[in-house]
């Protein structure tokens, strides 16, 4: 894919208005089943800007966990809760709110600045999926089982929390 | 090439045309059209099934019932799927007052682009397909688990009880037989070796029906679920809660929803073609025309299905799924792991 086609320039704007946008929304809307749409739709853009990259693979893999599975849990957690169409009461927490929000634009202004960008690192691969496979089985294979170890805790810890006796 | 080559594979009258296009117009002119023609008749061909199914449905389901079904509109009654097009195209789509307009208006439209987006991988014959991507399955999935959210949607915003209950049970099913349904496959994929839907035909000398069975059982059953077919279909049990998620819409808007819910039937029908029924590999016949034989008789599985079997109840659906599809699928990715590591 040549990066350099008009075509390829004005779907990189669409999906960026549409992650941003969806962001926005989930930001400043006060109906909570609006947000969840929103973030649906940032999900959506993002995936499309992935697909622009050719990481087809990240790009699917972004559809089928957050815009399929992330925004499920989303939506039951919006089905269990009692009067969620009013949104948040404004309280107290306002300050500590923006000081945190505050440090955490900081930190990623930190890492943005401090990162070294590479860019052009030669031809792309054309299989993605068996070269993450081999990365992935093969030098990272122990935080990849440290990481299913740590779910797999997470999943006993809420059927023993969620467990009637 | 003579006349029958043409026809036994139409991407060459594609590729014909291009040829004589390139001849005065620049590459990228070449590129759209060919690219509009090969979605628009993709697109064309997804939607006109559901009119096709509309009639063979109620002509087979009549005949499983002993009686003719529709017969008056035209010869064989041909013609009703147009007549109940057209009516229902005149009915008056009625927008409830309480209802969140918006997500209303939205959530059928946003039901219709899941059900449109995985045909541009499905190949009816190895050149006739949008495109072939080489995480082709995982795309199949992505678009597959976007159907839950315009479901919901609908639900919700419709205001009405029976509407957010049919909603509430769909995302319980959709979820569970989600698991139960990407797990099947996974045997396929390590038989294959691919993920592209192209290579999975290709590497199937034997169908995979018979060396996958367990898989193809699997797939075959939560795929039912996906769908929300009958005996599966208690999110839209009639008996119990009036039409589910789609109670308040009525005309265009309810229409949408109907060719949303046949186009992925179709899908379905061409996805297990595709991964178990070798797809469009068959002696004598064109190779779309196999694809397509096939996809009919998966069709036919179907509603021969929805005639005989009653509905189950949501305890007996869901632990359908996790008690039994679930396992099943796992043993078989365990098996199938072990039999290609041995053999392969």
């Amino acid at each position: 894919m040549n990066t350099n086609e008009p075509a390829v320039t004005i779907a990189f704007y669409v999906f960026s208005a549409l992650t941003l946008g969806g962001a926005a929304g989930v930001v400043f809307g006060r109906n909570m089943f609006h947000a969840a749409l929103f973030l649906v739709a940032s999900f959506f853009g993002l995936a499309g800007i992935y697909v622009l990259l050719q990481a087809d693979f990240l790009a699917v893999v972004q559809v089928l966990i957050y815009a399929g599975a992330i925004s499920i849990l989303v939506v039951f957690a919006i089905m269990l809760t009692r009067q969620v169409e009013r949104g948040n009461e404004w309280n107290q927490l306002r300050g500590p709110g923006l000081l945190l929000g505050v440090l955490l634009l900081l930190g990623l202004l930190f890492v943005l600045t401090g990162t070294q960008w590479y860019t052009g690192m030669g031809p792309y691969p054309a299989d993605t999926v068996s070269t993450l496979a081999r990365q992935i089985f093969g030098p990272w294979v122990l935080p990849f089982e440290v990481a299913s170890v740590l779910l797999l805790a997470a999943l006993v810890g809420a059927i023993i929390i969620a467990r009637e006796e | 090439m003579t006349v029958l080559d043409y026809l036994y594979d139409l991407s060459n009258l594609v590729q014909a045309f291009a040829n004589w296009l390139s001849t005065f117009a620049p590459g990228w002119v070449v590129y759209w059209v060919v690219g509009l023609i090969a979605v628009a008749t993709t697109l064309l061909f997804a939607v006109n099934n559901t009119l096709a199914m509309n009639y063979i449905e109620r002509k087979v389901i009549a005949h499983f019932q002993v009686r003719y079904g529709p017969n008056r509109a035209g010869p064989y009654g041909l013609l009703q799927p147009v007549a109940d097009a057209v009516k229902i195209l005149l009915k008056e789509p009625i927008i409830p007052a309480v209802a969140d307009r918006p997500v209303f208006l939205l959530a059928p439209i946003a039901a219709f682009v899941p059900a449109i987006m995985p045909w541009a991988v499905i190949p009816f014959t190895p050149q006739m397909m949008v495109a072939d991507l080489n995480v082709g399955v995982l795309y199949v999935f992505a678009m597959g688990s976007l159907a839950t959210i315009p479901i919901f949607m609908a639900g919700w915003s419709s205001r009405n009880k029976f509407a957010l209950l049919g909603a509430m049970r769909a995302v319980a099913q959709m979820v569970s037989y989600e698991v139960p349904l990407v797990l099947s496959i996974v045997g396929v994929v390590i038989s294959a070796g691919t993920l592209s839907l192209r290579g999975i035909v290709e590497a199937q000398a034997v169908p995979y029906v018979i060396p996958q069975f367990l898989g193809f059982l699997v797939f075959f059953v939560a795929g039912l679920g996906e769908l929300n077919r009958s005996p599966l279909d208690i999110l839209e049990a009639e008996s119990e809660i009036v039409a589910g998620y789609h109670t308040e819409y009525s005309g265009f808007m309810f229409i949408l929803y109907y060719i949303a819910e046949y186009t992925h039937l179709w899908a379905y029908s061409a996805f297990i073609t595709t991964f178990f029924l070798a797809g469009w590999r068959g002696p004598l016949l064109p190779p779309y025309v196999w694809f397509v034989l096939k996809m009919l008789f998966v069709a036919f599985l179907l509603i021969w299905l929805r005639a005989t079997m009653p509905r189950l109840r949501i305890d007996q659906l869901l632990s359908l799924a996790w008690k039994f599809l679930l396992p099943v699928a796992l043993v078989n990715v365990f098996v199938t792991a072990v039999g290609v590591f041995i053999f392969g």
